[in-house]
């Protein structure tokens, strides 16, 4: 069966209507509440940060290619690394992953919008305007003290320096407030997506015929909505430590700071996974398509990636367990921790058996993947190092760590996110993206990726603390950081290479029709990029594959669910 | 203290031999190769000089070849299946066989990850309780850490004696254990006391007291540095351990133990010096025993000039340095909280004579 053809079997019409009266193209957009826009601007502001987040890396590694260099001053590189981090979890993974969630969810689950399109406008509104606040910082935060602009607290903000005594000034305010409205538009959007995938189904999609990326986006939101919500009301705690005078984190007059760190990890070990989820939901739905093959165990992929929710929130003191919370916190942390590998384990080895007996096509959203199997594989491991708290005693807030969480956010997150791009920018512009930029990019990044992150761990063996903004000569850390730096630059010319390809295909890219990479999913049944209504006619689904019914009617996969 | 009995410490130590001992085995020879690059390193945790940094390494070598193992073994699978199972255009009409799952199989690479997880899991347990969870010998020396922006204060409870960035310590061999232990606390902000190669890190909160132990092996300078980012300068928040021999610590509490030098009968400039700084702010911030100085802000100067470095360890400790320092600490150390003090040459020539008299 043609391509066509399945398409008027799911959908009526095929070509927009022609002649309607043109529009005003940025009050269409500032106004709009329709889930593809919404989602188009998340990704496009998220990218927009990612080159501003990436720039400030660069200046970062510049400084730290050679020992006791003088690029930038101490403050400067405190403010970078702060910026940096912030920047790259609030500003970039979060949105970017909101983005493709809003445009792709609904069309998964053959719907024509979120559940509610205007809050969905307002989070990502409220989100865009967190970010521009963080970086207004640089030019409004002097304050009466004229001390510091951009905030130099560190991503994490441990208190007592986030205390209006170690930091005067307004810039830890802007801090503060940029991430409890970026948690505001995080909760918003969290909300949609849960109802959303709750109540829009179309008919015959039962939760256990959803793609596994709807699951993983139910996972991921609920798992927003219980961590975002204790990090939102700590900043409200700590701006009253610093404007109302309770001491909650004050520890001179009584306070703790260890309950900072609590109401901060809470948040921040979950929130590896509310970005790691998502990478986890593409690499879902790519191999099965680039294999030829339906996903292998698709309940236990469901159940790992609910347990992984759960478990996720009991690991929080991981990240603590150099703090002296005692033996038998720290042995309970150690446990969960382990835990949390098994399944992911499953994960790994059900993309592996999915593999397994198909017919692997290297296209490029496909090679992206397989490079996401083999870095995420490596960053679970040294997780795995890490989660052996004596190990972490060596190993914590040093070179290593930074090198770790690295791997995840680029090597895994990353690279998902790129196949992602190669993948469904057919489907979002009606262009492919080109296959040989798109290889040239994946080389030269991975080879930038591995020179900056496999030598990056070990300087952390060596010794070398993270946010430093130099080091001394006779640590045995210059060598392996100038490498580390080569390959940042490395990275950049393969990012740049991404960044033309998409404007490049934009305007000049094969036209892609309705369904180029021949999937299964709902979203390809549908014109590229989709009408505004999605469907003309909304879908029955019998099946997790829709359009493998469609493509197959003599062997449908409804005979085997 | 003890969070699990005699007994059952006793099950945790069993993972110590049998098939953990083959995995130590092949696990050494991994890191041979990147332990030969990286030896030079002073601070490098793969080459541990006390028992708590030990125990961490053995640990360390045990979870490096499971991980080893891990990754060879399911990377090859995935090369593998790559290689074998990619498309070829002689069989593109078909598609694949389509397989949906198996129960067996999911089941199985459930089982042996669990099964890692706990071998993994119960050896940590025993090197967290064979390290946090001991006795404190009786006889152990006590050592008082504060951390403050951007430098450590060191107080000897017992002997008397109040020293700053560098810490002093006796060797701990076998025959003759000498172990110290370390109660942390903060002034201002977090820091983190880490020297990889006697232990592992741990932070320094404030309003919160952290130990830590230590029983180095060999005499020798062992470095570290503020792990945790406590300020503008953290980079620059050095830690030097000084591993002395019995009768060189004694030596060293000995001289720790007298006064600050007063007499400057000798020297009128240090006697110059001694007046200017009496009669200067700087009383407000250092201490000098035995003077009018008491301050507890900056780091005690009563035998500063006995210490190899000056500002946490950024630099050496020579007249020149000293002098800049005094001058406009922020040249050498911007964000340091000691400000410029104005003095003119002649006092800060006058200065810098008195302070390299306090041996």
């Amino acid at each position: 069966m043609s391509t066509t053809q399945v398409v008027e079997g799911i959908d009526g019409t095929l070509t927009a209507q022609k002649g309607s009266p043109p529009r005003n193209v940025i009050y269409e957009w500032l106004t709009t509440v329709d889930h593809k826009k919404i989602g188009i601007m998340y990704i496009a502001y998220a990218l927009i940060f990612l080159l501003v987040a990436g720039v400030e890396a660069m200046v970062m590694r510049i400084q730290l290619a050679v020992p006791n260099n003088h690029f930038v001053s101490p403050q400067v590189f405190n403010q970078l690394f702060t910026m940096h981090g912030t920047t790259m979890v609030f500003f970039v993974g979060m949105p970017i992953l909101f983005g493709f969630g809003n445009y792709l969810v609904p069309l998964m689950i053959g719907a024509r919008d979120m559940a509610f399109p205007r809050l969905n406008a307002f989070s990502f509104w409220v989100s865009a305007f967190a970010g521009l606040m963080l970086y207004f910082s640089y030019v409004g935060a002097s304050g009466l003290y004229a001390a510091g602009s951009a905030p130099d607290v560190g991503w994490f903000a441990y208190a007592p320096l986030t205390a209006k005594v170690f930091s005067p000034g307004h810039s830890t305010d802007y801090w503060t407030l940029a991430v409890f409205l970026s948690g505001i538009g995080s909760i918003g959007t969290a909300l949609n997506i849960v109802t959303t995938i709750i109540c829009m189904r179309c008919k015959g999609m039962k939760m256990y015929r959803m793609p596994l990326l709807v699951w993983l986006y139910l996972v991921m939101a609920s798992l927003v909505f219980v961590t975002v919500s204790p990090l939102t009301a700590a900043q409200v705690m700590l701006t009253f430590d610093r404007y109302l005078g309770s001491h909650f984190f004050d520890t001179q007059a009584g306070g703790s700071a260890v309950l900072w760190m609590h109401f901060f990890w809470i948040f921040g070990h979950p929130e590896v996974y509310v970005l790691v989820l998502p990478a986890f939901a593409f690499v879902n739905e790519i191999i099965p398509v680039f294999s030829r093959k339906a996903i292998f165990g698709y309940p236990a992929m469901v159940a790992a990636s609910v347990g992984i929710g759960f478990i996720s929130l009991s690991v929080w003191a991981h990240h603590m367990f150099t703090v002296g919370l005692g033996a038998a916190a720290n042995t309970f942390f150690v446990f969960a921790t382990m835990v949390i590998s098994v399944p992911t384990g499953i994960k790994i080895f059900n993309w592996l058996a999915t593999i397994w007996g198909g017919k692997v096509i290297f296209a490029t959203p496909m090679i992206f993947c397989i490079g996401f199997l083999f870095q995420f594989l490596v960053a679970g491991l040294t997780g795995i190092m890490l989660a052996a708290a004596p190990f972490d005693w060596q190993l914590g807030n040093s070179y290593f760590v930074v090198a770790h969480f690295h791997y995840v956010l680029v090597g895994a997150i990353l690279f998902a996110l790129f196949a992602a791009f190669y993948y469904w920018y057919p489907k979002i512009t009606g262009r492919m993206m080109s296959e040989t930029l798109g290889k040239w990019h994946f080389w030269i990044f991975m080879i930038g990726f591995h020179l900056t992150f496999d030598f990056m761990h070990i300087p952390g063996l060596l010794g070398m603390p993270r946010r430093i903004y130099t080091y001394e000569a006779n640590r045995g850390w210059g060598e392996w950081n100038l490498i580390v730096s080569i390959g940042a630059v490395v990275q950049a010319i393969g990012l740049l290479i991404f960044v033309y390809n998409m404007v490049h295909s934009y305007f000049r890219g094969k036209v892609a029709g309705h369904d180029p990479w021949d999937a299964w999913t709902l979203e390809w049944a549908t014109s590229s990029p989709p009408p505004d209504y999605n469907f003309a006619i909304l879908p029955t689904v019998k099946s997790r594959r829709p359009l493998w019914d469609l493509k197959h009617p003599e062997d449908p996969d409804s005979d085997y669910e | 203290m003890s969070l699990f009995s005699r007994r059952e410490m006793k099950f945790f130590s069993k993972f110590r031999s049998g098939f953990v001992r083959l995995f130590l085995g092949a696990a050494y020879c991994m890191p041979l190769g990147s332990s030969i690059a990286i030896a030079q390193s002073p601070t490098n945790i793969f080459d541990p000089a006390a028992t708590p940094a030990r125990s961490i390494f053995d640990l360390s070598m045990l979870v490096l070849a499971v991980t080893l193992a891990i990754f060879l073994i399911v990377s090859g699978l995935l090369l593998y299946a790559l290689i074998r199972f990619r498309h070829r255009p002689e069989d593109a009409q078909h598609e694949p066989p389509q397989i949906y799952g198996s129960n067996q199989i999911e089941l199985s690479w459930t089982v042996i990850p669990v099964l890692i997880v706990v071998m993994l899991f119960l050896t940590t347990a025993r090197v967290i309780l064979g390290t946090q969870a001991i006795p404190k010998p009786k006889d152990a020396l006590n050592v008082t850490v504060i951390a403050h922006q951007f430098w450590w204060e060191y107080r000897y409870p017992k002997l008397g004696i109040v020293t700053a960035n560098e810490l002093h310590i006796p060797v701990s061999s076998s025959a003759d254990a000498n172990p110290t232990y370390l109660n942390m606390s903060s002034a201002d902000v977090d820091h983190s006391f880490w020297v990889p190669r006697l232990a592992g890190k741990t932070d320094v909160i404030p309003n919160r007291v952290n130990t830590m132990w230590i029983d180095p092996k060999v005499p020798g300078l062992y470095l570290g540095q503020c792990a945790q980012y406590c300020g503008m300068q953290h980079a620059k928040m050095l830690i030097r351990v000084y591993v002395q021999s019995p009768a060189d610590f004694a030596a060293w509490v000995n001289q720790q133990k007298q006064p600050a030098r007063q007499d400057f009968a000798a020297d009128p400039e240090a006697a110059e010096g001694q007046a200017v700084f009496m009669h200067s702010a700087c009383i407000n911030c250092h201490a000098i025993a035995g003077t009018a100085a008491t301050g507890r802000f900056g780091p005690d100067l009563t035998h500063m000039a006995s210490r190899d470095t000056l500002c946490s360890g950024a630099i050496e400790n020579t007249p020149q340095n000293l002098r800049q320092w005094i001058d406009d600490p922020n040249s050498l150390k911007p964000g340091s909280l000691m400000p410029a003090m104005h003095l003119n040459n002649h006092d800060l020539d006058a200065v810098t004579a008195y302070l390299t008299q306090l041996r």
